[in-house]
């Protein structure tokens, strides 16, 4: 069992959603990233998700863009990487993933990056630009360095392709809230729920939501539905505006309290914000998978 | 990935459909000016004194470039599919008013991303590309370039995947983009082919075409790939010089990466992050090219050369001056490459360059460049 299948299980005991936490690796440096996500951690992001800067970012919007230019600005590239999950390893026990694009892994050689992240303490990958049926030679490479890779499934995605995405994604399914790109969005698109169900008709493994997650409400909302949901261009632009305020730690720390509040396991009633881990609550956690719909 | 899927049923069925291809062919005909003439460049030459040069003249299509045999065929198909709406990239310009072009002919609405350093340097296909009705949304992410336009275009594609239909202007992209712009393309060649063998009753011995993303060039040359006489050259933009690191050639000084969705030759680092491109021309200010080329690079099929900013510079005022015809700064790439191997070719010999498109575009980038050798005509624009 991997460390992300452990705590997918250990959450899912509690009735709890799990809050994946995103950082733009290098943004504004290794040093900063270190804080924030021991901070993350400390305030209960229960996932760590790194994103390694990519020179063409596709699936991002502006605010994930800028702060990957920052990052490659500032010189960060694999080795900095490598030695940012060392560090992390060292000080937090949640899984850590990092998101980048299919180009920067094959050039350094698929497989033997995979193993030097694996050595460093990383636990699963995410390549939004390596769909599943494509993914060859290098999907097999990753998978035997012992990461998990985690697919994404979109909105778009037909009854038949979300059974791929979720027959071969390992530790959780990422779903794509929306068609579109990363970024922070005031309403969470109508139809999720019902991506959210048709994609839970088709398995039993943990479902992520992200893309435009951005405040404790669209948690909340999400959490009666999903195994957990991913924040993160809300998280990098606090970083953006506050990354020389000797205030970005406390801030980072408060909003992924907030964030986390709606995510806890809920004991009855909508109780849930601010209560600690009690009992266990089935609830609505896995709603009966029903026939899929077409 | 979906999109892509139903992309390429919908093209699979254009293609067998008679009615798409009479009306594809029509609009060819009567809208693009189709077939465009093979030229005998006569006293080029005479004055260079070895193989024969012919010009295959996509400077004469309509809006000025070979992209409108692209924008045509796609228009069309978005049009099948029930899309209202396209989007498209463009570096000089060309391929955004090409796609502006058959939105107003077919009533789509039209929306083309631009690098800012693009914008600039092509202020008057801006221009006309909001003279088409075309919202043109300037792109300063990255380099500021044909690359950065083209994240975007895909960016407000997937957003708007349900009522848009991305138009790729070159043989670059993921699957089924490079297949059908060379498809769409091949028209070139398979005109040419008809061409010379009216007039000099024999296939050509060399292919010349300039190659950014490659759509150009694989039009020509995908007609002729079975012609094993026939050899075939691709020029990349050699910028500053390829030692330089201040160019667009990836097929000659770059190695195999993704970007946009296909695999090919790319410029990058030691780290996969892309590497800005550079070139005078704007058309070929791209770090990556179309996958069939890098497989035909490595078939040995056709070879792949580059001529620097200079040497096209050089060969546009050649042209010009020799012939009467301004090449667009792109094909003055090609032209540059023939002059130079035209002399050291017997005279029976026959060569066909792609003249892709006209400089009218290119005035301005080339007046200021003329001026900066101090070779210019003191010819400065207002906006200088």
């Amino acid at each position: 069992m991997s460390r992300i299948d452990q705590i997918f299980s250990r959450l899912r005991a509690k009735g709890e959603r799990a809050l994946v936490a995103y950082f733009t690796a290098g943004d504004p440096s290794v040093e900063v990233t270190e804080k924030v996500v021991c901070a993350a951690v400390e305030n209960g992001a229960d996932l760590i998700e790194l994103g390694f800067p990519f020179s063409d970012p596709l699936a991002d919007g502006p605010v994930i863009q800028r702060a990957s230019q920052r990052a490659l600005q500032h010189g960060m590239n694999f080795e900095r990487l490598i030695r940012l999950i060392e560090l992390l390893r060292a000080r937090v026990q949640a899984p850590l993933v990092v998101m980048t694009y299919v180009n920067p892994i094959l050039r350094r050689g698929g497989g033997v990056i995979a193993k030097d992240l694996v050595q460093a303490g990383l636990d699963g990958l995410i390549i939004p630009d390596l769909p599943p049926d494509e993914s060859g030679e290098l999907g097999k490479a990753l998978r035997q360095s012992g990461l998990d890779l985690i697919y994404l499934a979109a909105p778009t995605s037909s009854p038949e392709r979300l059974r791929l995405i979720a027959r071969r994604s390992q530790g959780f399914i990422y779903l794509v809230s929306l068609t579109g790109v990363t970024g922070a969005r005031d309403q969470l698109p109508p139809d999720l729920i019902q991506h959210l169900r048709d994609l839970r008709a088709v398995t039993k493994k943990p479902i992520c939501v992200g893309f435009g997650i951005s405040t404790p409400e669209h948690a909340r909302v999400v959490g009666e539905w999903a195994d957990g949901v991913v924040v993160g261009s809300a998280i990098v632009r606090l970083i953006e505006e506050h990354a020389s305020s000797p205030d970005l730690i406390r801030r980072v720390g408060h909003f992924i309290q907030s964030l986390k509040a709606p995510l806890e396991s809920r004991g009855s009633g909508s109780g849930a914000r601010g209560s600690q881990n009690t009992k266990s609550d089935p609830g609505p956690r896995t709603p009966d998978p029903g026939p899929p719909t077409p | 990935m979906t999109p892509l899927v139903e992309l390429e049923q919908a093209y699979a069925k254009a293609k067998k459909n008679p009615v798409f291809r009479r009306r594809l062919n029509h609009l060819l005909a009567s809208y693009a000016g189709r077939p465009t003439p093979l030229t005998f460049a006569g006293r080029l030459t005479q004055q260079l004194g070895g193989a024969k040069i012919f010009l295959k003249r996509e400077d004469l299509c309509h809006t000025g470039a070979h992209k409108i045999n692209n924008t045509l065929g796609q228009g069309l198909l978005a049009q099948e599919m029930g899309k209202p709406r396209l989007v498209a990239e463009t570096g000089a310009g060309q391929h955004g008013v090409a796609t502006a072009t058959i939105a107003a002919l077919l009533g789509l609405d039209c929306e083309v991303y631009m690098g800012e350093e693009d914008i600039e340097r092509q202020a008057l296909n801006v221009l006309r590309m909001k003279l088409l009705g075309a919202k043109v949304t300037p792109v300063a992410s990255g380099s500021r370039t044909l690359k950065d336009a083209m994240n975007e275009a895909l960016r407000d594609w997937v957003t708007n995947v349900r009522t848009t239909y991305y138009l790729i202007g070159s043989t670059a992209g993921p699957h089924p983009y490079p297949m059908m712009v060379r498809d769409f393309q091949s028209v070139i060649g398979q005109e040419t082919k008809r061409q010379i063998r009216a007039v000099e009753r024999s296939l050509p011995d060399l292919l010349i075409a300039c190659v950014g993303g490659g759509s150009n060039s694989l039009g020509l040359f995908s007609p002729f790939l079975s012609d094993h006489d026939v050899r075939m050259v691709g020029v990349e933009a050699g910028g500053l010089g390829l030692a330089s690191g201040q160019h667009g050639a990836p097929l000659n000084a770059g190695s195999p990466g993704v970007l946009h969705g296909s695999y090919s030759y790319l410029l990058q680092d030691a780290d996969g992050q892309v590497m800005a491109a550079h070139s005078i021309s704007a058309g070929l200010d791209y770090p990556g090219v179309g996958p069939e080329h890098s497989w035909l690079k490595e078939q040995g099929r056709v070879e792949y050369v580059s001529i620097t900013d200079e040497e096209a510079l050089e060969a546009f005022q050649l042209l010009a001056r020799m012939e009467g015809i301004m090449p667009a700064l792109e094909s003055a790439h090609a032209i540059a490459y023939a002059a130079k191997i035209a002399p050291k070719l017997p005279r029976n010999q026959k060569m066909i360059v792609c003249l892709s498109g006209r400089g009218d575009k290119d005035l301005q980038v080339v007046s200021q460049a003329l001026e900066r050798r101090g070779s210019g005509f003191g010819v400065r624009s207002e906006s200088d």
